[in-house]
């Protein structure tokens, strides 16, 4: 008989793994999305030049291989990273990238004559950005930074290749020792579904608070 | 005769190839209230928005409050301003616009204070006790706490009226301020700017189809026709004799459209 307690044990400390992994991995996604977003609509063009060379980068590579550079090739270079930290900054970055566009799409997707207006009201760049189009810009993000986010959290299953023991790398784990392939990978389906869930909970929640007010405006 | 408030000298603009502004000159005395009329593509709002620096120009210059718009000295020379220059200058110019251009996501009374607070760092109190005063002469007082989309049209141009106003600019421009409001709404939005045209000395530019109001309203009258000026004078003169023939074809087929004049 196994003891399934202690089995399923283990892969509640992956689940542990991914959800920190996941948290951040956002936390730096969405950073890095601002940081590249508002860049690519900049004025300056050397900060255009440098999100639109750092986005196609990594939309452009796997996250497999840019796990390996952060992991095992920046140590030659004298950065050497746990692999909780190199797990977050490949994942944070990749998802980070993707989400830049949607934040540079929902800039642009903010109506012209608002801009006119901030004009007219003689704003300075920054306070048009800060006040008038961020404002109205993220309503239009969080439908799509909420698929996003799902998608960083089943990236997180790549890092057991650099030694971190996340709810897959566990529920392999379990399955090598007890031979069954049913009860870990159905207990890992669950668990990834219950983690997308709360996504997608939580980013309803949020989008209904950003948009407040906002009714009827757009839709 | 006081110098000038606007002096505009052989402006020029152009749109790739079409030409919509073409040599044009015209003052504006201070405190003097302008109505621009002419048939569509006569280029009347892209003077509006030039002035608002919401395009460029072509060619030629333009003077607000004594100093140049476009342009800044140099040395001896003139060179095209830069954002610092304009953002100095726009504190003279305030604009409604035809849609309005509320901001969707902030209340009617957060609208008006937006901009006293950041360009003019006045305190939320300050700021608020001044866009009550004017959110009760446009008669929207009740309306301080609602968003843009709770409100109808004419009362969404009356909170943009407000909103342009809290600023205190000299000059103020109105383009086609009613032209997107359904015909019961005209009025109340008519009644404010009369109002403010009796009470205020500010310089009012007005671009508008309402023959009737631009007749009340106005000082002087500048009748548009492919970016040039066809005939100005008094509005009694322009709307019951005008002198040119196109002034005349226009405001007949003005008429027969059904506006009075």
């Amino acid at each position: 008989m196994i003891d399934w307690q202690g089995y399923i044990g283990l892969i509640l400390d992956g689940a542990a793994v991914t959800a920190e992994l996941t948290v951040m991995g956002a936390a730096l996604a969405v950073v890095a999305a601002f940081a590249a977003g508002l860049g690519r609509v900049s004025r300056y063009w050397p900060l255009r030049a440098l999100a639109t060379v750092y986005i196609e980068f990594f939309r452009g590579t796997s996250i497999f291989v840019q796990l390996f550079w952060v992991y095992f090739v920046l140590p030659f270079a004298g950065i050497t990273l746990q692999p909780l930290q190199a797990g977050v900054l490949a994942l944070g970055l990749n998802v980070g990238a993707y989400a830049a566009e949607v934040v540079r799409g929902a800039i642009l997707a903010v109506p012209r004559d608002q801009i006119e207006a901030c004009v007219a009201l003689n704003l300075t760049r920054g306070q048009r950005m800060r006040n008038v189009i961020l404002p109205q810009a993220l309503p239009l993000m969080l439908p799509t930074f909420g698929n996003n986010a799902i998608e960083l959290l089943k990236g997180t299953a790549v890092v057991s290749l650099i030694s971190l023991k996340d709810m897959t790398f566990q529920a392999q784990v379990v399955r090598a020792q007890t031979g069954s392939t049913l009860i870990p990978f159905a207990t890992i389906l669950v668990l990834y579904f219950l983690f997308a869930s709360l996504i997608g909970w939580a980013m309803r929640r949020l989008e209904r608070r950003v948009t407040r007010g906002l009714d009827g405006v757009r839709a | 005769m006081p110098a000038p408030i606007i002096r505009i000298d052989n402006l020029r603009k152009t749109f790739g190839a079409l030409t919509v502004l073409d040599g044009l000159s015209f003052d504006v005395a201070p405190g003097e209230k302008l109505a621009l009329i002419g048939p569509s593509g006569s280029g009347k709002t892209t003077i509006l928005r030039i002035l608002m620096t919401l395009e460029s120009i072509s060619g030629g210059h333009i003077e607000v409050c004594g100093e140049q718009l476009y342009h800044m000295p140099k040395g001896a020379a003139l060179v095209p301003a830069d954002e610092a220059h304009l953002h100095r200058m726009r504190r003279h110019i305030g604009m409604v616009f035809q849609h309005f251009n509320l901001f969707p996501h902030k209340s009617v009374l957060d609208n008006i204070t937006l901009a006293p607070m950041l360009t003019k760092g006045e305190p939320r109190a300050k700021a608020e006790a001044r866009a009550m005063e004017l959110l009760d002469m446009v008669g929207l007082a009740d309306k301080a706490r609602a968003m843009p989309a709770q409100l109808s049209g004419g009362q969404k141009q009356r909170a943009a009226i407000a909103r342009a106003l809290a600023l205190q600019p000299r000059i103020m421009l109105f383009d086609e301020v009613t032209s997107a409001l359904d015909p019961e709404l005209v009025e109340e939005v008519l009644l404010v700017m009369k109002r403010l045209a009796a009470e205020t000395d500010m310089t009012m530019l007005l671009v508008t189809h309402e023959m009737g109001f631009a007749h009340e309203f106005a000082d002087r009258v500048l009748f548009f026709d492919r970016g040039q000026i066809v005939e100005q004078g008094p509005p009694d003169r322009i709307f019951t004799a005008p002198s040119e023939p196109r002034t005349q074809a226009f405001l007949r087929k003005i008429i027969a459209a059904g506006h009075r004049v």
